[in-house]
């Protein structure tokens, strides 16, 4: 079991206002903890000032990692461990395997990316969800910040969501 | 970050509606008490499916000496259907990737039900390749693997092989890029459960405990994009290596360069069709129209109309080809087709797909529900024809004369065919009751640019400003 955190939600109904908000945040120095949305919101992430994601790194190491098994496996099958004779063709016939080492990088960049997305995220299936409220998956949007240690910033970011536009402000321990 | 949409576009999106609006529509399929049509249908397709499992049972217990097929006509039913249900596949993939690439919005109200389309019908497609075997118990033979048969390794050089890969890799990735479309919308159903009920519980599982936070969406988002790039490729490289089955052989009429690109676009081309007939239906009996609206079917037949003109130039350029080689044998394969024992094949599929999308240059019918939903079926026939054609007209001719013969399906063949259809159905169906038809994260994320209120104040708004006053403020007007 994780340990409890108390958090400070501002709650908005419109994503303009929530970027609005997140922008006066950062300006005012104010440490979001996270910001919950029910689809993408664009520009959100580069408000927010998060770290471009690499899950695109991994997915071209996991795919040169399926070429490289791909073309090492055909050439020792085919070349080394078996030389079969088809119909006199050679046995070394690199321009006849690029389908499948074409196919196996794409299957391993996307497999493993997507397992590194999952992973990264800390989804799998049977997780209990720290739900901070069930509208956020419907029309609302959320601006969280963490007062477990300091209960007396409350007031301050109230004040501040409350001036942003926030439709509901409420402190949630989960 | 908006972007800029002509206000004159037709909205995406009618109904003015609001994100709880688009959440409550779409949830409300997944809700609710049974329907007696959906059940009706269930069970029917339940049916026929039960009977092409049936039918695959009697061709493992006595072997495929029950079908029509022969030594001459070595592939007939088998290899024509698993071709047609993989190109069927070729839309959910195009919609949901090659789509989101070039930034088309109006993926978003189809691309769910296509991609869940693309699986079922590759499921459908894996069973036939399987069973054209002979031996399906037999069917891991086909992976390379470390074995005591030598080791005998899979010839690499085979496209049949090529084609292994190629549809495993297909279904995975379309399986993989669809499931994590899901994720957020399943999570969206939770929500609206009870806490804790098992309606809760379920979807929780399926969504893997996604709550929408804003690291989770950006590293979602830049998932989508680069599967996306992943993904076009290799929707493009399916079909092509389909084609190489033929186009590597040394059989007349199969032989031709012209193969790969003539395969693709007719499997984006059927693959829109069954799109079509299935949406058409879902779209009306989930109350969906404000989402797949008429705009939607005309983008669709607009690609429809694409690709059949692609194909009918590939049939042209086939037969000048054949006649402009000089080579007996490959003009007499034309011939036969056209003039053969199986003429009406050839003509099914001329008419089907070269002459029949052409009526799609009329506005009027390509916004036409009842002409869609009919041209979507002539265009399904005309594609299994095209296959059939290829495969058995081209067979049943070869090199040497005294082993030409003809071809006709038994009732084996015939029900595994019409099985597939109804597993197909069952999954869809049962698709359709459990999982959000419509990607409720997507549509909202388009509503205030492809919305159909955001769209009338964007004309108001252009309406009040004088002409060529202010052109300059004009050109960076931005949504939000």
């Amino acid at each position: 079991m994780s340990t409890t955190k108390k958090y400070l939600v501002g709650m908005f109904d419109d994503d303009h206002t929530l970027l609005h908000a997140v922008d006066g945040a950062v300006k005012a120095g104010h440490k979001i903890d996270d910001v919950f949305t029910p689809f993408p919101v664009h520009g959100l992430e580069h408000k927010m000032g998060l770290r471009p994601t690499k899950i695109h790194t991994a997915g071209f190491v996991f795919g040169l990692t399926g070429l490289v098994i791909a073309f090492s496996l055909m050439a020792f099958a085919s070349a080394i461990n078996y030389p079969n004779n088809f119909g006199g063709k050679p046995l070394f016939a690199l321009p006849a395997w690029i389908p499948i080492m074409f196919e196996i990088t794409v299957l391993s960049a996307s497999t493993g990316m997507v397992s590194v997305f999952y992973y990264l995220c800390n989804l799998y299936p049977g997780k209990q969800p720290k739900i901070i409220d069930a509208r956020l998956t419907d029309d609302m949007f959320a601006i969280t910040f963490d007062i477990t240690k300091d209960s007396s910033l409350a007031a301050g970011f109230t004040d501040f969501l409350r001036h942003e536009g926030a439709v509901e402000v409420f402190e949630k321990e989960i | 970050m908006g972007h800029f949409e002509s206000p004159l576009r037709e909205p995406l999106v009618n109904g003015n509606k609001t994100y709880k609006q688009i959440t409550d529509d779409i949830v409300a399929g997944t809700t609710g008490p049974v329907g007696l049509l959906w059940l009706l249908a269930t069970g029917v397709s339940g049916l026929v499916a039960l009977f092409g499992v049936f039918c695959l049972v009697w061709t493992i217990c006595y072997g495929i000496g029950t079908w029509g097929v022969n030594s001459t006509v070595g592939w007939a039913w088998d290899i024509t259907n698993f071709v047609w249900w993989v190109g069927i596949g070729h839309a959910g993939t195009l919609i949901s990737a090659i789509l989101l690439l070039f930034r088309q919005k109006w993926r978003t109200g189809v691309n769910r039900a296509a991609e869940a389309m693309t699986i079922f019908a590759v499921i459908c497609a894996g069973l036939f390749v399987m069973l054209h075997t002979g031996r399906p118990w037999d069917v891991f033979f086909i992976l390379p693997y470390p074995n005591t048969r030598g080791p005998l390794w899979t010839n690499f050089n085979s496209p049949l092989l090529w084609d292994v890969f190629a549809i495993s890799t297909y279904l995975t990735v379309s399986l993989l890029f669809w499931y994590t479309g899901l994720v957020p919308d399943f999570a969206t159903i939770r929500d609206r459960a009870k806490l804790g009920s098992i309606r809760w519980k379920m979807y929780n599982f399926m969504c893997f405990g996604w709550v929408g936070s804003a690291k989770h969406w950006e590293r979602w988002e830049s998932l989508s994009l680069i599967l996306a790039g992943l993904a076009t490729p290799l929707v493009l490289s399916v079909h092509t290596i389909v084609s190489f089955d033929f186009a590597t052989s040394i059989v007349a009429g199969w032989h031709t360069t012209i193969l790969p690109p003539y395969f693709v676009a007719g499997a984006i081309f059927s693959g829109f069709a069954m799109v079509q007939t299935l949406m058409i239906v879902a779209r009306k009996v989930m109350k969906l129209e404000d989402y797949i609206t008429i705009t939607h079917m005309e983008s669709m037949n607009k690609v429809i109309l694409l690709t059949g003109t692609m194909v009918g130039t590939a049939y042209l350029t086939e037969l000048f080809v054949a006649w402009y080689s000089g080579s007996m044998i490959e003009q007499y394969a034309f011939a036969n087709r056209a003039f053969g024992p199986y003429w009406w094949a050839y003509w099914i599929m001329m008419s089907c797909n070269l002459i029949f999308p052409q009526f799609f240059w009329v506005k009027k019918l390509r916004r036409s529900i009842y002409f869609t939903f009919f041209a979507s079926i002539i265009v399904n026939i005309g594609m299994w024809f095209e296959r059939f054609v290829i495969i058995v007209t081209s067979l049943h001719r070869d090199y040497l004369p005294s082993s030409w013969t003809s071809y006709s399906p038994t009732w084996v063949e015939i029900g595994i065919y019409v099985g597939t259809m109804g597993i197909f159905m069952t999954l869809f169906l049962l698709f359709s009751r459990f999982f959000p038809v419509v990607a409720i994260a997507e549509i909202k994320s388009i509503l205030k640019v492809s919305g159909n209120q955001y769209r009338r104040d964007q004309m108001e708004e252009v309406k009040e400003e004088p002409a060529y006053q202010d052109a300059d403020s004009r050109l960076t007007y931005k949504i939000d």
